[in-house]
This record gives structure tokens, sequence and C-alpha cells, in this order.
């Protein structure tokens, strides 16, 4: 635990030494501000009601592009330059180093979900809130994020090129968000409930309202795990064939 | 700690990077690595700092087997790769309190450490500075002290002195030597002289195989019962020296060396005897021998024969 804390922290003053953090947290403030409050069929204005729906919905669908460009140096740009190597041969474990560099980006997410708190006092204070369901919302939307950061250390751990490891990330976050759902429209029977399932977009609105269920906490932990394991797989295969 | 190696071999689909080699390096030994571009001297040093593990044999690191408990090894190896990779957006300060952290240096003596290890590689001046900002030679250094900064008891080094200038390889040099007495240093390098300078004991690999192992003096007189002098003598330039060189017991060659009137090189299959036969045969001919010298065989030669085969 303490390795994971150490890694994490060294990642995470990176993004902020390499200025990543700054270019992102601006520019998804620059999003999430404009969908709640101006644009995007659900801001505050629109539905004139005082809740925070407009954000979570739309920072789901910005965490498409956003945290592949947030984990796409992470094990890519390492394998490029060769630290990663440097990294292994450290008193660390492989998964002590995935789970670090998960952790940093769970950080630079909770960072830019906290930046969005002025939305949350704002909102407040133009009508009556329902701090549970905002509370559950910020929960769901880290539980999303972590999904997400799962698939970009994965994609990021199949190649030293980070825009492949941008591109990779990105399409299949797009495949969890909307294709399983299109295609389960397509099937019928087991099939359409499995694709359902898989998909994202059926749980998304309910984690905006603030409603998290269980196996909702279950399936996107699992995502992560997954992607966790395939990215350190990726890093054992050095053993198998370099 | 002792670093004891049998039988390691590493293989990249159908070719043999590392062919089943066995050596051992003691606690205060330092041990030069030789060897031609691709000889699988990066490939046994990715092995040794538990980086990936051999297809066969074994590699033990103190009582510890590398694939077995590489947590109990890695905290005691000081690694520097080749093309020493850093992390370029970081501070050199900061770095270094990240890896001697994570090699597990106590809290309390963190500080003290990165104290020392800067004033050791010279990077006082340039501590402030990210790692990206710096020349290479001061990479270099950074390198150096990365491997250094948790007082490893073994240092594996790959090519430590590329990229810096004579001064400060000089300087490295004396550092390797130094930290050496201690502990177990293993260096790779092509430059010969180096190893002649640093190293205690040689490792010539080819081919992934062990070709020579020693040090520095037994190579050079690894030609068994073949000695090697370099003779000048003075005589009249009618005089048939060469040949009268040729015609004594235990020569086998005469050459004549173009670069100085009267140098000629004999080799032959005796010392003292073969010594006392030319300086005989100088008396008896009224030549004047000037110059007498023995030549070892220089680690040049021997890397030469050992890797071209």
């Amino acid at each position: 635990m303490k390795n994971i804390w150490i890694l994490a922290r060294r990642e995470f003053q990176t993004f902020f030494d390499s200025m990543v953090a700054y270019i992102l947290l601006v520019a998804f403030l620059i999003f999430t501000g404009l969908f709640t409050w101006v644009t995007g069929g659900m801001d505050v204005f629109y539905i004139q009601q005082a809740n925070l729906v407009g954000l979570f919905q739309w920072a789901s669908i910005i965490f498409v592009v956003f945290i592949p460009a947030l984990t796409m140096r992470m094990v890519a740009e390492e394998k490029k330059t060769g630290t990663l190597e440097v990294l292994l041969t450290r008193a660390v474990s492989d998964w002590e180093i995935i789970s670090g560099k998960y952790l940093a980006c769970l950080m630079l997410v909770g960072v830019a979900l906290l930046f969005t708190l002025p939305y949350y006092f704002t909102v407040a204070y133009l009508g009556p809130v329902d701090h549970g369901a905002t509370i559950c919302g910020y929960l769901g939307m880290m539980l999303v994020a972590s999904a997400y950061i799962g698939i970009g250390l994965f994609a990021s751990s199949l190649t030293s090129n980070q825009f492949v490891a941008f591109v990779v990330a990105i399409l299949i976050n797009l495949l969890f968000l909307f294709l399983f759902g299109i295609l389960s429209d397509t099937f019928s029977g087991v099939a359409a409930e499995v694709l359902n399932y898989m998909g994202f977009n059926t749980r998304f609105s309910s984690i905006a309202r603030g409603v998290i269920d269980s196996r909702d906490i279950i399936y996107f932990l699992s995502l992560t795990a997954l992607g966790l394991v395939l990215a350190e797989s990726q890093l054992a295969r050095r053993n198998v064939i370099d | 700690m002792d670093i004891t190696v049998s039988n390691l071999t590493k293989t990249y689909g159908n070719q043999k990077a590392v062919d089943g080699i066995s050596f051992q390096v003691k606690t205060g030994e330092i041990l030069g690595f030789l060897g031609p571009n691709g000889a699988g001297k990066t490939t046994t040093m990715k092995m040794l700092t538990c980086y990936m593990a051999p297809t066969e044999g074994q590699v033990k690191v103190g009582t510890h087997d590398v694939v077995e408990s590489p947590e109990k090894i890695k905290p005691h190896i000081g690694y520097l790769p080749e093309n020493n990779p850093l992390y370029l957006d970081m501070p050199v300060m900061e770095y270094l309190a990240f890896v001697a952290e994570v090699q597990g240096v106590q809290k309390g003596k963190i500080e003290e450490r990165r104290h020392a290890i800067i004033s050791q590689c010279g990077l006082n001046k340039e501590k402030h500075k990210k790692i990206g900002e710096l020349s290479k030679g001061y990479r270099q250094r950074v390198g150096l002290a990365q491997a250094l900064i948790h007082d490893p008891e073994i240092l594996i080094l790959d090519e430590p002195t590329t990229g810096l200038d004579p001064n400060q390889i000089v300087e490295i040099r004396n550092l390797i030597r130094e930290i050496g007495r201690e502990k177990t240093v293993i260096l790779s390098t092509h430059i010969l002289p180096e190893v002649k300078a640093t190293c205690d004991r040689i490792l010539i690999i080819n081919n992934g195989k062990i070709v020579a192992d020693g040090t520095a003096e037994s190579l050079g007189k690894k030609a068994e019962g073949s000695y090697t002098f370099r003779v000048e003598i003075q005589a009249d330039p009618s005089a048939k020296v060469a040949e009268g060189l040729r015609a004594l017991p235990l020569i086998d060659t005469v050459e004549v060396l173009p670069d100085a009137i009267g140098n000629y090189q004999v080799m032959g299959s005796a010392d003292l005897p073969l010594r006392e036969a030319i300086f005989h045969a100088c008396v008896q001919h009224g030549w004047i021998l000037t110059q007498m010298q023995t030549i070892e065989e220089s680690l040049e030669d021997i890397f030469r024969e050992l890797t071209l085969n």
C-alpha cells in the first residue's frame, strides 16, 4: 500500500510538472460549465430545476475523451522512453505500479470534479437541491471515471505510442457507451439482455439522477478491475517475449 | 551479496540471446562485461535486475532467486540501464527523493542520502533544474545518482560512462572503484581501457556465450607458451639481421617492423632462454642490441580475436 501511494504521488505530481493537468482541467471546466449552464439540452436554465443532472450527464460523456487523454501516456510514454524498465526493476511489484497509476488518475479526476463544486453551490443558491442525490451523482461520476481509467490504462499498456493509446481507449469507451446499447436493439432475447447489460447507457441516466444501484457499483468496479488486470498482464508479457 | 549465475539462457523467438552462461561475482569485486553489440550483455543484465525472467537457468543474488523472490532482491540493486532513461519532467531533487523512497530508504534518512549523493555525483549546481533541462553528461550523473541513492549492495551499470567528457569519465571511474570496494559491481562497456582501469575481472561474451573470463593480466598472457618481444638492433645495413634471428632455436616468427629502422617483432616459445639467445646472437654477429621489450597481447587484440570468429 505504501508503495502504491509513493508511485501515485509521483504520477500525480508529474501531471502538474508537465502541464498536462492544467490543460485538461481547464478543458474539462470549459465543457462542463458550458453544458451545465449554457447549452446541451440539459442545462440548469433550460430544464428549470435546481440540480446537476446536466453536469453529470455530460461529464460522463466528456470523460470518454478526457480520461484517455489522462491515461494515454501512463504506460505508453514510459515504454517509449525506457523509464518503465527502470521502474520495473525498483523495489515495487507490477501490481503496485499499475495501481499507483490508476490512483493518480483517479485523484486528478477527483480534483476536476472538486472544481465543479461552485456549480453545486450556485445551484443550491438558485433553488432547493437534493443534496443526497448530488453527492451520489458525484460518487457515481468517480465510479464511471474509474472504469474509464481501467480501460485507458489497458489501452496505454498495449503500445508505446501515446496517440494509439488515446484512440484505442476512446474506441473502447465508445463501444461501452453507445455500441452495446445500439446492438442490443438489433438483437432479441438473451443476446439483447447481455448487450444491454454490458453497455453504460442504461446506467448513466439513473446515476446522473443520483441513484446508484449496487449492481452498477459491481459493474463499474469489475470493469475497472478487468482493465487493470489486463494492463498488468501486458507488463508481465516481458517475461515471456520481448 | 554475491551473484551466482548458472546456465542462464534467454531465448527471443528462436534466437538465443544468452546461451547457457555461468559465472559468479563476489562482494568487493568489480566485474567488467565486454562484448560486441548484440552479444547478450544487456539481456543478461536485465535478468540480473529482475526485469525479466530467464528462459532457462538460474540467477541467485545472495541466497534469493530472481524469479521466486524478486521483492527480496530489488531493494538491494542499483541499476543504470543502457540509454539512461529518466523522467524528464521531474526536477532532480524530487526524482532522487522519489527513488530513495521507493527503494526503501527510511523517511528520516532520505534528505541525508540525497545530499550526500548529489555532492558525490557533482550535481550541486544543477539540482534544482528539471532533468529534461540537463546536458547529456549531467543526465548521466543523475542516472548514477539514482542507482546509488539507496546505498545498494549490488550495482549494475550498463555503459556508465557514455556521454561524459574525459574528466567526468575519470571521476566516475574513481567513484565506481571506490564503491566497488565494499559492493558487488557489474558494468558493461565497449571501451576497453575502461575495463582495464576499473575492473578486477573481465568477462567477454560473444553470441550469448562466455568466451573469456579472467583479470586483464591473465587474459593478456592468454596465449599460453607464446612470447612476443620487440627488439631493436643497430647493425650494418648489409647485415641480414632478420635471417640471423630466424636461424635461432626457439624462435617461431620474426617480423621486420616498418615503423622504425632496425626494429623487429620476435615470437617464440620460451621467455628467458629466448632473450638470452637473441643477446648471444647479437654478440656473435657484432650487432648492437639497443632495446628488448616484452609485449603483452593487448585487450583489444584479445577482444577482436575472441569475438570476430
